[in-house]
């Protein structure tokens, strides 16, 4: 008996929980030549700015205990060549598509949304908050709930209705919670947690920072306990909100633990660095996860671990109901 | 494509190691110029970035095998050398773009400096299979440094060698070397694999004899196949406008004189999307 699998963001329906995280999938292309990209619940796109970005200089990545830092700098080819060339390949082959957007001023983030409001496509559009605030010292958006909120309301006031607005929050916040209270009361119809949190590293050789940029944003297996406690208080706090949990998922283990603690999709990111075929090795594991656990759909084990001390899980009580006479 | 590789032999070759795998599919697909991609430290490993490997040879032994040089240079590589017959690897490849080939028998001098050296061989005997004529300049710092001398010795016309501790061949660099060995074969193409200084030398050479010159980068990569974004250089493309390309897709071969050697590892301020290249378009 296989699980059901299929998951709903905001009022979107996906036939998988797994996504690509942002800014790891580049244009879809790179992973179509390893496998169907039908295969993933949907494919989230590199964070698309309004002008084309250079990025970073290099040295851009250092590697690091179970995780990898990078300063890539957003780099992309800007929205006009984003909906040109990258947004109708995935559009044409129907590929479920979350389109992220960064911006340095709200001004810029609404027009992004007025682009990509009539582009067909878009599945859901997550607002990458990580960006300076160009208006605020360069202090990102997502560190602070009215900042967040002022770019959500705009972003959702543009978006057509049918498509969900995604917050994507930073874990370098004293607390998390207010930020996704202050997105969702702005009008988010999900939040998608956890960013990079940002590390450093130094080259004991070169006597220097390893990144060009200093600082860069910490990935992989060692951030996978930050997005835990995170979706962990995030769904307590809003438990009607869907979220997308990412940070430093490799298995399927790795994921049914962000489900478990509140999650309705997980992102993977740098798995993928490692493993190209990485998301659907991840769903096939949660797949069979779920099953030895004698569920019968995801959605029952989205949060499950809130459930109080001594009470059992509400998907086996319905089992022996079932086999009751 | 992924596979999962069984080590078939190790060797040292010189400073360097050489691990030939048994990996079908991508042998089988390999063309001089390609590299693979290697996971390493075992199924709990700890290091999530993969290593890119230059292939040196490539065989129809075993369903297929290749043969990967690497020099051990952290915890990953040391984790390669330690690698013995019967240990599987976890490969992606063949990647990036191989040497384009001359279409008529023209002379080509081959340029390599330490194990850059190693994914020449494979293209020499492309090119003498073509009916080319071959000759190699290799170099490295000292004697043991220089890989592939003797193989190169027994395939090419001539082979120049040079250290820069004048250990082997003539004290010096590659680039000291090359000038000499174009005017005496007569050469019309180069194709180079070395560190980013030498190759902006060997490129600056070949453009003052106004012959085409491949070079192929070694760039420090993450994912090797086109997503990460973290192997970037500045290159000149067709329309002249200078982008941040990756090694791994776009190259690892470009050709030399689109290379911005001097702008590596910065953003060239015309380059498409530089900071301050453009006002924010907003309106």
């Amino acid at each position: 008996m296989s699980v059901d699998m299929r998951t709903f963001l905001a009022h979107v329906e996906l036939a998988n929980p797994i996504t690509t995280a942002a800014g790891c999938a580049a244009s879809g292309r790179e992973l179509a030549q390893f496998f169907d990209l039908h295969r993933l619940g949907a494919l989230t796109t590199r964070s698309i700015t309004m002008a084309p970005r250079a990025g970073r200089p290099t040295p851009r990545m250092a590697e690091t205990p179970s995780g990898m830092l990078n300063a890539v700098g957003l780099q992309g080819p800007g929205i006009e060549a984003f909906l040109e060339r990258e947004l109708p390949w995935l559009a044409q082959r129907g590929i479920k598509t979350i389109v992220s957007i960064g911006g340095g001023t709200v001004a810029e983030y609404s027009e992004l949304a007025r682009r990509l409001a009539d582009a067909p496509g878009v599945t859901a559009l997550e607002v990458n908050l990580s960006c300076p605030n160009m208006e605020d010292r360069g202090r990102v958006f997502a560190r602070e709930g009215s900042a967040a909120a002022e770019v959500i309301a705009s972003v959702r006031s543009i978006m057509r209705y049918d498509v969900p607005v995604v917050a994507k929050l930073a874990p370098d916040v004293a607390d998390i919670v207010s930020v996704a209270r202050a997105c969702v009361d702005a009008g988010a119809d999900a939040l998608s947690m956890i960013n990079n949190p940002l590390g450093m590293a130094i080259d004991t050789e070169a006597l220097r920072p390893s990144l060009a940029a200093v600082t860069g944003g910490l990935s992989g297996p060692a951030i996978l306990p930050l997005a835990v406690r995170c979706v962990w208080q995030v769904h307590a706090a809003l438990p009607g909100v869907p979220l997308i949990g990412v940070g430093g998922v490799m298995t399927g283990r790795d994921a049914f633990q962000l489900v478990l603690a509140g999650a309705c999709a997980v992102g993977v990111g740098t798995a993928l660095f490692h493993d190209p075929y990485a998301c659907l090795r991840i769903e096939r594991e949660l797949e069979e996860l779920l099953r030895a656990r004698g569920f019968q759909r995801l959605a029952d084990a989205v949060g499950l671990a809130h459930r109080p001390p001594g009470s059992a899980p509400r998907h086996l009580l319905v089992d022996t109901e079932e086999s009751t006479p | 494509m992924q596979v999962t590789g069984t080590v078939l032999t190790t060797r040292r070759v010189d400073a360097y190691h050489a691990l030939t795998v048994v990996a079908p599919g991508i042998a089988e697909r390999y063309r001089p110029g390609h590299f693979v991609s290697v996971a390493v430290g075992g199924p709990y490993s700890s290091m999530v970035t993969r290593r890119a490997l230059s292939i040196h040879d490539v065989k129809s032994d075993y369903g297929g095998t290749v043969e990967l040089v690497f020099t051990v240079r952290g915890s990953g590589t040391a984790w390669l050398a330690e690698r013995r017959a019967r240990d599987t690897l976890d490969l992606v490849g063949p990647l990036g773009r191989p040497f384009p080939l001359p279409r008529d028998p023209v002379h080509c001098v081959l340029v390599g400096s330490e194990y850059g050296s190693a994914v020449l061989f494979p293209l020499a005997d492309a090119l003498l299979a073509r009916g080319c004529r071959v000759d190699f300049v290799l170099g490295g710092a000292g004697a043991e440094r220089v890989f592939g001398a003797m193989r190169a010795r027994r395939i090419a016309e001539t082979t120049t060698l040079t250290t820069e501790d004048g250990s082997l061949g003539l004290r010096g660099k590659v680039t000291d070397a090359l000038p000499s060995v174009i005017a005496d074969t007569r050469a019309d193409a180069v194709y180079a694999c070395a560190p980013m200084e030498t190759l902006r030398a060997v490129t600056a050479v070949a453009m003052e004899f106004d012959i085409p010159v491949q070079v192929a980068v070694e760039e420090a990569m993450a994912c090797g196949i086109g997503v990460c974004m973290t192997c970037v250089l500045p290159v000149i493309g067709d329309d002249g406008a200078t982008r941040m390309v990756r090694a791994c897709a776009e190259g690892p071969v470009f050709r030399g004189e689109r290379v911005r050697f001097e702008d590596v590892g910065t953003i060239p301020f015309d380059a498409l999307g530089a900071p301050g290249g453009g006002a924010r378009h907003v309106s």
